[in-house]
This record gives C-alpha cells, structure tokens and sequence, in this order.
C-alpha cells in the first residue's frame, strides 16, 4: 500500500515538467562544478606529485563536489516537497486517502518514500559524474561510498522535515519557505557557538553540515548516522500526527 | 423481511470549537436504500457525511459500517465504503485509467480483478470511451462521473454521495439520478442534495437534518401520505355559507379565498363525496373541486425555518 501511494506520488512529479527542470538545472550546475574541480586538479597535479601522503583525486575532487551538491539540493529539496501534502489539501484529494482503507502511517511513508525515490534518482545521475573518473584513475572508492552514504541521509533528512512543512499549511509556497528556512538554520546553527572560537557543542551537534563533513572525509561514525535518523524519524512521527489532526478538528 | 443492516449510526456528536455541528443523530440503513439526506447548507450533512466515511473524528457517537465498528477498525471498516464528497478527490494529471486503477490498487483490489473491476466501474459511469483521457481536460460532468466511478471501483456496502448533482446539466442529472437508483439495488446508498425534486425522484427514504439534528426521518411511502391532502379548494358559482360547509362531516375549518373559492381543511375523513351531495342538493353549482397537495419543500420549509417542536430522530422506517 505504501508503495502505491509512493509509486503514484513519483508518477505525478513526473508528470509536471518541474521534476525534469530540477533534475536539469542540478545536474548542469554540478556538472560545471565537477568540471572546474577536475581543472583545478590538473593545475595542482605537478606540485602534488612531489608531496608525500598528498591529497588524492578523491579529496580535491569528490569531497568539493558532494560538499557543493549538500547546498544545491538544500536549496532545491523545498521546492520538492512543498507540494506533497500541501496540494492535496488544497485539491480536496487527501479524502481519497482517508476513505481507502489505509492508515495515516502508510499515506505519510508513501509519499516520504515517493520523494526519496526522486532524490535517490537525482543522487544516481550525481554519481555517474565521479564515476566516470574510474576510467582514467583510480578511485578510493570507500571515500565516495561514505560521501553518498552522507548525501543519501542528508537528503532523507530534508524531505522529511519538507514533507512535515508541507503537511503543516494548505499553500505550497509557505511549505517551502519554511522548509528552506529550517533548513538553512540546521546548516548554519553552529556559527552561533562558534563566534568567541569555542564551539558550542550543542548547536555544533544540531548543525546538519557538521555531520556531513566528517562523512565527506570518510568517516563512518554511529553518531552521525544516529543523528539524521533521529531527524528523519521525528519530522515523519510528526507529519504523522499533523495529518491525524486533520481528522480530528477544525 | 428481515434488512440487512449496512450502516448503523448512534448518537452522534460533532463539536467544532464551542459550536456543535452535529448533535444526537442516530440512524440506520438497510441494503437495498436509498438514502436521501436533506437540509440547508450548514446544517450538517457534509459532517455527518464525513464522519461515516471516517474523514472526520466524531467527538461522541458510534458508527458501524456493515456491523464493524468504524472507530476500533477504521482499515476493515473503510473498505466496506465508497465515498465521493462535494469535490470530486481526483487528480488532474493523471488520465482516467490510470487514476481509477491506483483507487483499485488503494482499495485493495487482488492484482488479477483489478481490470475487471475498472472495467466495471467505468462502465456503470458511462466512461467507456474516455479511459485514456487527462482528468483534468475531462468536463465537469465527467469528472462527476470519475468521482462516483471511484466511489464504487471496490463494489463496497454503503456508497456515500455529497450533493453528486451539483454543477451538472440536466441531462446529466437524469444520468446521475439513474445511475444512482441502479447502484441502490445493490448498496446502500446514502445522498445529500438540497435539490428537493431529487429526494423524490431517486431516495427511498428521506432525512431532513437541520441545526445538526434530524429533525424528519420517514420512508417516501410515509413522506407521500404527509404530502397527501388535508384540504379541498371548492369554486362555486353560488357561493355558499361558510358555516354550512363547517357542518360536512370531517371538515375542521372552512375559509373564503377570491373568485367564489373556497378552502376547506379536513381531517380523517374526505369530504368531497359529502360536498358534491349537498352541492348538487342545494344548487352551489359546485364547477371546481381539487386536493390540494402539500410538496416536500412545504415540509422542508417547515422543518427548517422554525425552531424544531416535535422532532423525531432516529424514527426510522
């Protein structure tokens, strides 16, 4: 049943020409990046080359990339989600889902599940590029599995906090608004902390991009992995509730 | 005969905020009805609607659809259950097929029926021949009709129709109605309309809901013997005495209306015989005599612009 309602979900954003403008612009704008990455590579590569232990085509050329495609997809995740709940209130279509026999549960994993499978498309045709290095180099291919592995949770994480936005109001671009400001401030939480050069560890574990980095240098910590999760799980327990409440009051 | 009972609704309550929607409303449905749902707007039908089909929580009350409680299992009760309220829940981008085979897939329908019961579905709603088409390039009518087709895509027990007549042509209307009426001998159907006419034409029972209280609950049968005449409007060329015409047996008030008419109020027992006697004894030259009928939206009017008196809920057929 979930998987009807996600299938349905991914059809309909194919349908609008929103899914392939998006899935374009990114895929131009971090094509270029990889492009430039890939040119300052070829600069650096003779003085490189002299270095012991120096950083490889994996750290000047991956980490860069995946670290620019963290803040596309952070811009370009509300406009994703802005829609899912939100239209469906607005179009009186959410009855549908209430009447069938299905639970708040499986309407809410549906179309999480739905958005996921756009982003991991977008996320496969993103990985293509580094790839596609292989043929000329060698890669370290646990490095790019843990930068994936980062994006892959990063972009779980901002589809459920989009999908609870949008299951909080009935206009599409107040959900994304709010999704993009929640966002931004997850990203950038731990510059308050960090102004006298001490680091608030708080805010420091709240900021979503601490957690992305230490991925990015490919290390694998529980508490990362932990910490989407925990996001991840929240946001949809929420989004959960939120649609309930519809139900239940005016 | 013994019914089977499809939908058993008992003292329902809805509160939004401080005002109460819906109050103290019971009643049942039987296989094979239909059930027409009258009343102003506002009165409470979309709620009541919604809460049997589980789109609203009721604040107190019981519902069972089919004998399974609607609030301990919302997921075997809801398949039982097909519902198209005011605004057809369709969506625009996608085509007619594809939209009424994820309703399939939503209801549960095994893989293997799932053609068949499109099949099925469409047909019944007339939409044989625009299976391929966007919905949202589709007129109102049809996408009337894509609603309703969703509504009974699963064969459920009780099918719910928000004012499923609104918007449409007349021609579309009569197609409705008779759509309607056939699916009634197979479900129960409950309908709201405030298109008075309709109740008439297609229920065979009717409910007037107002202030959120059933304040009417009769079969048509009942409702034609409330329409029945309980006055007579006689014209004589010799206009008679008022007091005379009180004395004919059943006659409990006589009044004097233009052009020699008279109307006469009775109870019980119809006068008319009794009148053409003593017409033609007396020389009234007696050359019109007609009932008069009471039409629902006399009842309807009844009912809803005063206070509620005598109110009979739950006074079912």
């Amino acid at each position: 049943m979930i998987f009807t309602i996600a299938a349905r979900e991914l059809r309909s954003l194919f349908l609008s020409p929103l899914a392939w403008a998006v899935l374009a612009v990114v895929q131009f704008i971090l094509a270029y990046l990889f492009l430039s990455q890939v040119d300052n590579y070829l600069v650096w590569q003779p003085r490189l080359a002299a270095i012991e232990g120096a950083p490889g085509v994996s750290d000047i050329i991956i980490a860069p990339l995946l670290a620019d495609a963290a803040i596309v997809l952070l811009l370009v995740t509300p406009l994703m989600t802005m829609r899912v709940l939100s239209e469906e209130r607005r179009n009186r279509t959410l009855s549908l889902l209430f009447t069938a026999p299905v639970s708040m549960t499986e309407i809410i994993m549906g179309k999480y599940l739905g958005i996921l499978a756009f982003f991991l498309i977008l996320l496969g045709l993103l990985a293509l590029m580094p790839l596609a290095l292989l043929v000329g180099t060698d890669l370290d291919l646990g490095k790019l599995a843990a930068g994936l592995l980062g994006l892959i949770l990063l972009l779980a994480a901002f589809s459920a906090i989009g999908l609870f936005m949008s299951a909080l109001t009935e206009q599409p671009t107040i959900a994304a608004i709010s999704t993009f400001g929640l966002l931004l401030l997850l990203w950038i939480i731990d510059w308050a902390g960090n102004s006298d050069g001490q680091t608030s560890s708080l805010f420091g574990y709240l900021s979503m991009l601490r957690h992305y980095e230490t991925l990015l240098k490919g290390l694998f910590h529980s508490t990362d992995i932990a910490y989407y999760l925990l996001i991840i799980i929240l946001f949809l327990g929420l989004s959960i509730r939120r649609l309930d409440a519809d139900r239940l009051s005016h | 005969m013994q019914k089977e009972v499809l939908v058993h609704v008992e003292h329902l309550y809805r509160y939004y905020g401080h005002t109460c929607a819906v109050r103290d409303v019971s009643f049942e449905l039987a296989k094979g009805e239909v059930l027409g749902f009258l009343g102003p707007n506002g009165a409470g039908k979309s709620s009541t609607m919604q809460m049997i089909t589980g789109n609203l929580a009721p604040s107190a009350g019981s519902i069972a659809v089919h004998g399974i409680d609607l609030l301990d299992s919302p997921k075997r009760a809801k398949s039982e259950i097909g519902y198209l309220p005011e605004q057809p829940p369709i969506y625009r981008e996608l085509t007619v097929d594809e939209y009424l085979s994820y309703c399939a897939r939503l209801n549960r329908i095994a893989r293997g029926q799932r053609d068949r019961a499109l099949r099925t579905a469409k047909e019944r709603c007339g939409l044989g021949d625009v299976g391929r088409r966007l919905i949202g390039n589709l007129s109102k009518g049809y996408q009337q009709r894509v609603g309703i087709a969703q509504a009974i895509i699963h064969t459920p027990a009780v099918v719910v129709l928000d004012e499923p007549t609104v918007g449409l042509d007349p021609i579309q209307i009569r197609e409705i109605r008779a759509l309607v009426r056939e699916l009634g001998e197979e479900h129960g159907i409950i309908l709201s309309t405030h298109i008075l006419p309709e109740v008439q034409g297609t229920c065979n029972r009717v409910q007037i809901i107002h202030q959120g209280q059933l304040v009417f609950a009769d079969s048509i049968a009942g409702l034609e013997q409330r329409l029945n005449a309980t006055s007579l409007v006689a014209a004589f060329h010799a206009v008679p005495d008022l007091n005379s015409l009180q004395q004919l047996p059943g006659v409990s008030g006589a009044e004097a209306l233009a052009d020699g008419r008279i109307r006469l109020h009775y109870r019980d027992t119809d006068p008319s015989e009794a009148l053409i006697e003593q017409a033609v004894a007396n020389h009234w030259r007696l050359y019109e005599l007609r009932p008069e009928r009471r039409t629902l939206e006399q009842i309807f009017i009844e009912l809803t612009c005063s206070e509620p008196t005598a109110a009979t809920p739950g006074e079912a057929a």
